[in-house]
This record gives C-alpha cells, sequence and structure tokens, in this order.
C-alpha cells in the first residue's frame, strides 16, 4: 500500500479538480456556461444569465418601469403637488390628479407611436411610420449584438461599427456615380464591409490572442468615433459647407421611400426585416448557426466536436459588424442622407439594451427595437402634448435596462421561480 | 463532546410535485459510521441538506439524543454537533487554511482583532491527533484535493461536529486519496464522532460502513449490513437483479491497425506530460489505459484527437499520420472520441439531446442539405439513438442538461458509435454513472469491440479497467510502465501505477515483502 502512495500529489490534484463537476451533481444550463475550456469567467455567466433570461422577465421588466415612470410624471405634475396639499380635506382629488397626470403621458406616448386620432393633420396622425423608421437602425445594430452573444461574445462595439459602416457607405453614396438601383446595392455592401472590418478587427484579436472582445469593442468605439471626427475635417467633408458634414448622398444611392415623401419610413427598414428573418435562419437552421451557437454555449465540447472555435470567432464578428455596418446604412442611406459625427447617435449602445430585451434572440430583438423606436417616437408627442420631458423616456428606457439586469429583482418583485430552484429538486 | 445519536422519522421533502424524500426513517447510532447508498439522484444529497438545515422537510422529524429538534440554517445544526462535508468543497481558495477554518466562526482578542494564532493551534492539535498532515499556513488552492476536503473536515471538527455528513467524498478523489480518507474516518470513529457517508460506490461502502441504508427514488427501500454482497447491494440500489460481471468473449484481436509510437507531449512549458509513449491496439481487442488520474492519460487521448499543441511522434491509423491533423480531420478519419468530462467537452448542456446526438456530425450529409441542418433526419436519428441505448428521457427536445449523469453518457456514446469507426477511444467511459447504466455502456463498448473495432480505454478505476481490458497499459508520470494482459493482479498493477515497470513490479511481487503490496482491499475479480 505504501508503494501506491508514492505517485506524485500535486500532479493528481491538478487534474483531479475537474472530475468534481462529473460527480453526483449533473450539469445545469448554467453550470455548462461557466466550463473552465475557454474560461468564460463569472462576468460572462452572469451576462449570459441577463442575456437569456426567459421572456416574462422582459415583459415584466418594462412593466415595473413604466410604473415607476409614471411614479415620477406624477409627482413632477403640479395638479398633483395642488392637490396633496389638501389630502386630508378631499383624498379623492389626489388619485384623480395622480391617474389624469400618467394617463395623459402615456396616453400622450402611446397615441405619438402608434396612432393618434386628435391629431390635426392625417399625417400626424400616423405615429407608427415613425416609430418603424426609428427602429429601422435599432434592430440592425440589435442583431448585431444579438448573434455575437449567441456565439458567446459580447459585442459592445456596435457604436464603431455604425460609424465605419456610415462612413464607407456615404463615400460610396456621393462619391461614386452608378445606376439606380446598383448605387443602392453598392452602397448597402459598402456599409457591411465598412462595419465587418470593424468588428472583424475584434474579431481575429479575440481568435488569434485572445483578447476579451469587451475590451477590444469599447476601445474600437474610441477609435471610430475619432476617425470619423477627421473624416469629416478633410476626406470626406463637404467642401461647400462650413460645418464637419459630407456632401449630400446621391438621389440615387439612398432608400426609396415606402409611403411617399411625408413619411420617412424608408427601404432599409425591409432591409432590417430581412436582417431579421436572416439572422434566424442563420442561428436555428443552419449548420454555421449550430456550430455559433454550440461554441457560444460550450466551447470546449465545440472543440472536442471538432468545430474551431477561433474561426467561429471570427466570422460572427465579421457577421455582427456587417450587421452594424447596415444599421450605419440605414441612417445615411434612409433617414440623414449626408454623413455627420453624429451619425451613430445613440444607437450602438441602445442596440446592446434592445438585444438584451429581446433575451438575444432574433425576433425578440426585433419587437424590442421597435419598443424602443415607439419610446422615441412617442416621447416627442408626450412632450408636446402632455407637457412632460422628453427625458422620461430616457429614464423608463434606463430603468428597463436596470430591471433586466437584475432578474432576482423582477422575480422577488413578482414572485417569479427561479429556473436555477428548480435544480435543486433533482 | 461526547457522542450523539442521531434519528430521522418520517422525513418528507417535496419540491412541486416532485417527491425527493418519502417518509424516510434513519437512526444513526453514536459511534458508527452509516452509509447512505443510493443511485444519482435517490435523494441523498436532498436528505442530508434537511438534515443539515438547508431544506426545511416537508413532513417529519429530527431527533438529536431523543430530542426533537428542528434547524433553521446551517448555524442551527452545527451548534447541534452536526457538521457536513459537501461535495464542492465551501473555501475561499486564496485563503490559509488558518483562514478558511476561521471563517464564519473567527476567535478576536481585545478589541475585535483577529486571533488566527487561536485557530493554528486548534488545527495543529486536531491535525497531529488524526494523522491529517495540514499545515495552518498553506493557501488552499495550492493543496491537493484529498487536503483541502481534509480542510473541510477540520473545520467542522473546530465547530465541535460529533457527527459528521460526508456528501460523495470520493469523488473526487484519487484512489490513494480515497484509501487515506476511509483511514481518516476510521480515526474519527475511534475518537467517537458518529459519520454518515453518502456514496453510490459499493466498494468504499463496503469498507467502511457498520450499517448500509439503502435508498432508492426517495425512499428506504432496505438495510443492509457491509458483509452483504456487492450484487445484493447493487440489485437493492437499482431495483433489479444486476450483473456486476460482464459476460465477455475472448477477444480475437487482428491487425494492429492503431499504433502510437515514441510519442512525446509537452505543455507550454516545455515540461513532458507525455513522455515517449509507444504502443498499439489491434483490430477486436480492448486495450485500456490505467494509471492514477494526473498522469498522462488525458493528454494522450487528447493528442490523439489533435487537441494539443507540441506533439513529437507518431500516431498511425491504418497506416495515415494522425499528428498534425485538425480535430475534424482526426474525427472524419473513422475515429469514435468519449471525452474524460461529458460535461465539460462532451456536451452542450443547453442543447437537445437531439442536437447533442449530431454534436460532430451535422455536417455530414445524412443531417444538413449545403448549410441547411435537416431537422427531420436530426430527429429521425435522434429517436433510433434514444430507443437503441435506452436513454431515459420523455423528449428528444429536451436540454440534454435535464439527463442523468448515466443518460448524458448514453447520449455521448450513442453518438460516438453511430459511424463505422476505425478506432474507438473512451476516456473514464462511466464516470459518475450510475450502476445500472454503467452495465449498459460497457456492453456496447465490447460489442464495439466485437465488430472488430480496436477500442482504447482510458478509466482511474481499477475495477473498470479489469473488466473491460484485454490489454492493459500503464501510464506513470508520462511514461509507459509496459503493457500487461488484460487478467493481471491488482497488485501487479498498483506497483506499476506507482511507478515500478512491469519487470520490476514483477519482481516485486515474487520478492518477500509481496505480501504488504496490496493495492486496495477488494473482492476477487
Amino acid at each position: 500500500m505504501s508503494d501506491n502512495r508514492a505517485a506524485p500529489e500535486a500532479a493528481e490534484a491538478a487534474s483531479a479538480a475537474p472530475a468534481a463537476s462529473a460527480g453526483e451533481a449533473d450539469l445545469t444550463g448554467t453550470g455548462t456556461a461557466a466550463s473552465p475550456g475557454a474560461a468564460p469567467g463569472q462576468g460572462n455567466r452572469i451576462l449570459r444569465e441577463i442575456m437569456s433570461g426567459n421572456a416574462l422577465v422582459s415583459v415584466l421588466a418594462v412593466v415595473v418601469a413604466l410604473v415607476i415612470g409614471g411614479l415620477l410624471i406624477a409627482v413632477t405634475d403640479e395638479r398633483v403637488g395642488a392637490a396633496a396639499g389638501y389630502f386630508f380635506a378631499r383624498p379623492g382629488d389626489l388619485f384623480g390628479a395622480l391617474w389624469a397626470s400618467v394617463s395623459e403621458a402615456y396616453g400622450a406616448l402611446v397615441r405619438g407611436a402608434t396612432y393618434d386620432p386628435t391629431a390635426r393633420t392625417w399625417l400626424g396622425q400616423l405615429g407608427i411610420f415613425e416609430t418603424l423608421t426609428i427602429a429601422t437602425p435599432l434592430i440592425l445594430a440589435g442583431l448585431a449584438v444579438t448573434i455575437a452573444f449567441r456565439a458567446g461574445l459580447f459585442n459592445i462595439g456596435a457604436q464603431g461599427q455604425i460609424i465605419l459602416g456610415a462612413s464607407f457607405s456615404a463615400a460610396v453614396g456621393f462619391g461614386w456615380n452608378l445606376p439606380p438601383v446598383l448605387h443602392l446595392l453598392a452602397v448597402i455592401l459598402a456599409g457591411a464591409v465598412g462595419g465587418a472590418i470593424w468588428g472583424g478587427i475584434a474579431g481575429v484579436l479575440k481568435a488569434r490572442t485572445g483578447a476579451h472582445e469587451v475590451i477590444v469593442t469599447i476601445m474600437l468605439n474610441y477609435i471610430a468615433i475619432n476617425l470619423i471626427g477627421y473624416l469629416l475635417k478633410s476626406p470626406l467633408k463637404d467642401p461647400n459647407s462650413s460645418n464637419p458634414v459630407s456632401p449630400a448622398l446621391h438621389d440615387s444611392a439612398v432608400f426609396p421611400l415606402l409611403l411617399g415623401p411625408n413619411f420617412r419610413l424608408h427601404a432599409g427598414f425591409l432591409l432590417a426585416v430581412l436582417a431579421v428573418i436572416a439572422v434566424a435562419w442563420l442561428l436555428n437552421r443552419s449548420t454555421l448557426g449550430f456550430e455559433l451557437r454550440a461554441i457560444g454555449a460550450n466551447p470546449s465540447a465545440a472543440r472536442t466536436a471538432g468545430m474551431v472555435v477561433s474561426r467561429g470567432y471570427i466570422i460572427v464578428m465579421l457577421i455582427a459588424g456587417a450587421l452594424s455596418g447596415l444599421a450605419g446604412v440605414a441612417q445615411v442611406a434612409g433617414t440623414e442622407k449626408s454623413l455627420d459625427a453624429e451619425v451613430a447617435g445613440s444607437i450602438g449602445f441602445d442596440a446592446i439594451t434592445v438585444a438584451l430585451l429581446g433575451r438575444s434572440t432574433p425576433w425578440g430583438t426585433f419587437f424590442a427595437a421597435l419598443l424602443f423606436g415607439a419610446f422615441k417616437a412617442g416621447g416627442t408627442s408626450m412632450a408636446v402634448n402632455a407637457n412632460v420631458s422628453i427625458d422620461i423616456v430616457l429614464v423608463v428606457q434606463s430603468l428597463i435596462v436596470l430591471f433586466i439586469a437584475a432578474p432576482p429583482l423582477i422575480r422577488a418583485i413578482f414572485r417569479l421561480k427561479s429556473a436555477s430552484s428548480r435544480g435543486a429538486a433533482a | 463532546m461526547g457522542t450523539l445519536k442521531l434519528e430521522l422519522k418520517g422525513i418528507t421533502k417535496r419540491f412541486g410535485s416532485l417527491i425527493a424524500n418519502d417518509a424516510i426513517d434513519l437512526v444513526v447510532q453514536s459511534g458508527e459510521i452509516h452509509s447512505l447508498l443510493g443511485e444519482n439522484g435517490a435523494g441523498k444529497s436532498t436528505l442530508m441538506n434537511v438534515l443539515y438545515g438547508l431544506y426545511e422537510p416537508s413532513a417529519g422529524q429530527i431527533l438529536v439524543d431523543d430530542r426533537p429538534v428542528t434547524f433553521n440554517g446551517p448555524s442551527d445544526a452545527m451548534a447541534a454537533g452536526i457538521g457536513m462535508v459537501h461535495q464542492h468543497f465551501m473555501l475561499v481558495p486564496v485563503f490559509t487554511v488558518a483562514e478558511n477554518v476561521a471563517l464564519g466562526n473567527e476567535a478576536t482578542g481585545t478589541g475585535g482583532i483577529l486571533d488566527l494564532e487561536q485557530t493554528r493551534r486548534k488545527i495543529r492539535d486536531i491535525s497531529a491527533k488524526y494523522g491529517f498532515d495540514v499545515d495552518p499556513d498553506a493557501v488552499i488552492e495550492d493543496l491537493p484535493v484529498g487536503v483541502q476536503q481534509r480542510v473541510e473536515i477540520i473545520k467542522a471538527l473546530v465547530r465541535d461536529a460529533r457527527i459528521l455528513i460526508l456528501d460523495e467524498p470520493t469523488a473526487v478523489l484519487t484512489p490513494q486519496e480515497t484509501d487515506e480518507l476511509i483511514d481518516i474516518m476510521g480515526q474519527l470513529k475511534a475518537a467517537g464522532t458518529s459519520i454518515v457517508f453518502i456514496s453510490h460506490k459499493l466498494r468504499e461502502v463496503k469498507a467502511v460502513s457498520d450499517r448500509i441504508t439503502v435508498i432508492r427514488r426517495g425512499k428506504v427501500v432496505g438495510t443492509a449490513e457491509p458483509s452483504a454482497s456487492t450484487t445484493e447491494l447493487a440489485s437493492l440500489m437499482v431495483g433489479r437483479s444486476v450483473s456486476l460481471t460482464l459476460d465477455k468473449a475472448p477477444a480475437r484481436p487482428g491487425e494492429e491497425t492503431f499504433q502510437i509510437r515514441n510519442l512525446t507531449v509537452m505543455n507550454d512549458a516545455g515540461q513532458a506530460l507525455v513522455d515517449n509513449v509507444t504502443f498499439s491496439v489491434a483490430k477486436g481487442e480492448i486495450v485500456a489505459v490505467a494509471g492514477v488520474q494526473g498522469n498522462g492519460q488525458t493528454e494522450l487521448t487528447e493528442t490523439v484527437l489533435g487537441l494539443r499543441k507540441h506533439v513529437h511522434g507518431s500516431i498511425l491509423l491504418d497506416g495515415k499520420e494522425l499528428v498534425g491533423r485538425s480535430v475534424r480531420q482526426v474525427l472524419d478519419s473513422g475515429v469514435g472520441f468519449v471525452p474524460e468530462d461529458r460535461t465539460t467537452d462532451g456536451l452542450v448542456g443547453s442543447y437537445t439531446i437531439a442536437e447533442n446526438l449530431v454534436l460532430d456530425l451535422y455536417g455530414k450529409k445524412d443531417f444538413s442539405r449545403g448549410f441547411t441542418l435537416n431537422r427531420a433526419a436530426i430527429a429521425k436519428h435522434a429517436a433510433a439513438k434514444i430507443d437503441e441505448f435506452d436513454v431515459r428521457t420523455g423528449s428528444a427536445e429536451a436540454p440534454v442538461a435535464t439527463l442523468s449523469g448515466g443518460n448524458q453518457q448514453k447520449v455521448v456514446l450513442a453518438r460516438e458509435l453511430s459511424r463505422p469507426l476505425k478506432l474507438f477511444i473512451a476516456s473514464q467511459p462511466t464516470r459518475g454513472v450510475d450502476v445500472g447504466s454503467i452495465e449498459f455502456l460497457h456492453k456496447r463498448i465490447v460489442a464495439e469491440r466485437d465488430q472488430g473495432t480496436p477500442v482504447l480505454i482510458v478509466s482511474t478505476e481499477l475495477d473498470e479497467v479489469l473488466e473491460l481490458a484485454d490489454r492493459i497499459a500503464v501510464l506513470y508520470a508520462g511514461r509507459l510502465m509496459g503493457v500487461v494482459p488484460g487478467d493481471s493482479s491488482r497488485d501487479l498493477l498498483g506497483l506499476m501505477m506507482a511507478g515500478l515497470n512491469a519487470e520490476e513490479a514483477q519482481a516485486h511481487l515474487a520478492g518477500p515483502d509481496s505480501a504488504r503490496a496490496t493495492t486496495t482491499e477488494g473482492e476477487p475479480a
């Protein structure tokens, strides 16, 4: 017996540790996610939990955010303040004022984002089309975050990828002369390529050197922001303008308007819908999607099954970058018709929220983008018609993120059962 | 101090509609080692979590020294003298042993200053008393798993635990560490500590227990004496008669189509993990690689699959070189591969059973057209394999993570055996798998051999090696100690696993001190 114990203990310990996971506690969904092979770390596991929570959590997060937003609207309303002053004399007045204040504001928001029969012109009545217009780049950039996430990468770089896509497509849009349809296609392609380059850099760095994609994409955002500043000073600047903007795109290079000149809704929306369908097919029906999802869920098992994880990272970042690039195209060739430094606005960051809210599924992302489009479109109407600051929309959006980021909070509020408590029974 | 008698009366624990424990009665007499035997998912851990105050029982009573008690949390249980060592250790890796032991129970001096010296002294006392050999100032992450486990035991003893629950303590241990743990348990018992030992490993249960309670599907199905045969215990545990010895026809080895020649594999630091290994496997033969965990077996199989860098030497399959090929190329050349750890390397937990059954086959024309997956074909394949391998599941569309360990392993094996193979490699094919499934998996592996496939098995369980192997290759520190016949004695293998080559080991056995050189006190194979 003593002979046998002479075996090298240190070596044993090193590889005996993984055996622990093969014991009685069988793997659960999240357990697998924390596989040591690719060292996704605890941060990624939390992100994964957030990104793949169930639909109910998303919906309830929106509800709770709206309720708190409503409270904020109410307490800042003068009528409510006045009614609170004589609360003990006539308490009903306070509740009446509360209800009036909140319902007016949200009513205006909903009408502004969808259909408002009270508007003076029929153009003003149809806010729904403005919602779709604003949602278009959000859908595309949201998909960029979603697809990368499904392959296990947290793409914070949509902003930079949009800027690159917008710059490339603008350069082609005003710089080239091509026949109508061909020119638009060239613009779309250029935008996709521009975004793909920016996404691809992050993908290659991740695959070849293991650089963390979050850091890399954030830094690429800064580079992109400064790059566009430079581009608009000389190479892409409109010589006839004193402002840092590019010349306007040729008419042949912009998306046709879908509903005539009175609405901003353009064919880019159709492109976004096609992109949703394409990404859904890619993820769920294609062999590539099967690989990407496997890599995202368990890179060690993917590698053992013969998939090349590093190649998957590069491919998915190219696709994600291209999708963000298309969001840039939607801005430049859809609504803006020229390039300026604010072309990406906050789309790249809203895209992360949209993907979160959509639980990183293509159609979830689509509807989340529509919701955010509606907030923005309806927010203006709320400000004008209910005299509520448009900032309240931002507060509600931020609250949504907050509640989605804290699923246990939502579960506690609504007494939902958590996914992990079911595992304990096994 | 003093000994303590523990009694559980009619403990029932429900999770929704699932009854994890159904009216369980259990008496642990003071100063005895009482084993709780049951398959994975039988409800052993749930019961102990109830006892430790982690779960509130839905019904039933806990009595300590004949007085009923209720525990609202582990601190209540600890106060009553119950200590628990979890299967997954509750230690802070970057803290020292003393810091971990003090955690939650810190001794403080004047002004609330931490008095670690007091804890260190206690650790040294306990360490000396039971021969634990634990340095209070060692950092946890530097310690072998077996020593970490002892730290957990010390944690319980420092808190005056008089009854110790050990939840699957041997699952993470090497055979040597298991032997040491069994020694320790004996000493604790001699000092008056009662122990509840949870396991599904029959050999260990028989070796340590005073009494055995068998649990199946949340119910106590019987008690047994340690003198009961393993077959009896296994049958009780599984609920039907189980054959523990494999009916295996003698091998009819053919041509040696799989050859490893002078294989050396290094890590990034240039240390040899596999050191100049040469052996071959013939068609229709099972060669088992035996060895204590961490002696190069994992690296050897990973190298064959193409997962390793820094490879020198040659791996030939049907005369074709495998070194330098990608994993996909190796798989496509007819290698079936069951990885050591199915949860990290073999399965994607969130994927459905059907998807996992094609995890390395999805690109084949049977399961895809161009870039599109053929969902219908994948579903049909899944139905066939679930049937053939008796995977117990409600639906092929259920995430594979919802299956028990044994059924997960069946999924991996089903996938790897579902194409014509020129070589089949299985690492730890039955680790963490219940007894009923082990029998099935072993039969499938032998069936593959009988079809004329060369089979390479890696296992750290000597029982399994002796059961399956036609020839046994023993690795020690990455070097091949020799290849011996499948019916070699445990003593011989034990010596080789400890670093003697085949001739030395045989000479040693023939020598006068051979009587002491047994490896584990096992029954005859």
